[in-house]
């Protein structure tokens, strides 16, 4: 017993180094596995606090941008009213290229934004008690950014697009050939949609939008254009570098999406299984 | 001995509001960022408790891993660099750290340098090496870390000199 006693007391250095390296490996591991880190994140009221001041002075700097933005959206918005008084035509109702299902968007403001580790985070100063939930996507006015993730009272966190953990339907504008969107922690202005299978009519500068088949984004959502392609090692499907219309390393005010009628989808979905 | 505690609460603190509301955000070439943080493990009282230096390394970690979303990588790196740091001392400084009270501040360039430059390097190793957490990556994880030394080792050093005491 003696024994034990003394060579916990010499050797307490080097345990209490294993003990607490073992935590960092386990929390490390543990945010490595998409949807499980439950303990630490940005959202909780002290960084969220620390983030959102730090991020009332910076926003100053930048509003020329952001009225820039906001003009030429105002103005994309516009032209879309004065074009849908102008020619309500039966066929410009059934092509729907626009949003299909009821969408509720919300503004946030991005609180602190990463771009340059493999997975990146955002903070959003909106939290629970806007109504924003896990699982809404998050949006600019010139494409997607990623999806919200955690959430507490006031400030939520969403998984970037550039993170290796992140997988968003999209397809091909022109075709309805999908695949999912990743990141392969190079560029934070390129990333890779995979397994669109060989067929698809690939071209360079061709735009990627978003697919219809998860409930997070609406169908249509701009994402980039086709930078470059090559086939995988299967030789069956393509591997597409596309340039982002979004400057991920410049976000101020971004959209979160709700989709009203995600409820009723799962439950239909999920009897289906049964 | 007193001042010496408040010098290191106060360090604690500036360098963690330092490394995540500015240096996080420099990302020069796209990738590049500076953790002067690492300065608290460089400068903490050589004669101190090895445990608390441990446990203190730690919390400086995982307080910068909250705000980053990385999980336990910041600790990790700090912790190993916290390990090896008495073995490094005496591998740097030789004798002298074994039987005087050094001051950084007065030790030659050359030992300086070296023991700058390893503690940070064994640190990045570890950072990157868990951040990419996979070997398939292994040359990326290389490349990463040698230039983000680089850069850190700089400012560290600048900062050493700005900011030392001037011993008679």
């Amino acid at each position: 017993m003696q024994q034990i006693f003394n060579f916990l007391i010499r050797n307490k250095n080097s345990i209490l180094f294993l003990i607490l390296f073992a935590v960092s490996i386990f929390l490390t591991v543990q945010n490595h596995s998409f949807h499980k880190s439950r303990f630490i994140s940005s959202a909780n009221w002290v960084t969220g606090g620390v983030y959102s001041w730090s991020n009332d002075l910076n926003t100053y700097l930048h509003l020329d941008e952001y009225n820039e933005r906001l003009i030429q959206e105002n103005e994309q918005l516009r032209n879309m009213i004065t074009f849908m008084n102008d020619s309500i035509s039966i066929e410009k109702q059934l092509d729907s290229t626009s949003f299909e299902g009821d969408y509720l968007f919300r503004s946030a403001r991005v609180i602190n934004n990463n771009f340059a580790k493999t997975d990146n985070y955002l903070t959003l100063n909106r939290g629970e008690n806007s109504g924003i939930e896990p699982e809404y996507g998050v949006i600019t006015s010139q494409g997607i950014v990623g999806i919200v993730d955690r959430i507490n009272n006031k400030y939520s966190r969403v998984i970037s697009i550039l993170n290796s953990r992140s997988r968003i339907n999209a397809q091909l504008s022109n075709t309805n050939h999908f695949g999912s969107l990743i990141w392969n922690g190079e560029d934070p202005n390129v990333v890779q949609l995979i397994d669109v299978p060989r067929q698809a009519p690939v071209q360079k500068g061709d735009t990627i939008i978003t697919g219809g088949r998860s409930l997070i984004c609406p169908k249509g959502m701009p994402i980039g254009s086709i930078q470059d392609f090559a086939l995988d090692q299967t030789q069956s499907y393509y591997t597409i570098n596309i340039k982002l219309f979004n400057d991920m390393t410049n976000i101020g005010y971004v959209y979160v999406i709700e989709n009203v009628n995600k409820e009723e989808v799962k439950e239909l979905e999920e009897t289906d299984e049964q | 001995m007193n001042s010496n505690l408040i010098s290191n609460i106060a360090r604690f603190i500036i360098l963690l509001f330092l490394q995540v509301l500015i240096l996080n955000n420099i990302n020069f070439a796209g990738y590049i960022n500076p953790y002067l943080y690492v300065l608290f493990i460089l400068l903490y009282p050589f004669a101190g408790n090895q445990s608390l230096f441990l446990f203190l390394s730690f919390l400086l970690g995982i307080s910068i891993d909250i705000f980053e979303d990385s999980g336990g990588i910041n600790a990790a790196a700090c912790l190993v660099a916290a390990f090896v740091r008495p073995n490094l001392l005496r591998f740097s400084f030789g004798i002298s750290y074994d039987h005087q009270n050094i001051r950084l501040a007065n030790t030659p360039f050359g030992s300086k340098f070296s023991y700058v430059f390893i503690l940070v390097l064994i640190h990045h190793f570890v950072f990157f090496s868990l951040e990419m957490f996979s070997i398939s990556h292994i040359l990326l994880i290389l490349k990463k870390t040698l230039f983000s030394s680089i850069f850190s080792v700089i400012l560290i050093l600048l900062s050493l000199t700005l900011f030392s005491k001037k011993h008679r």
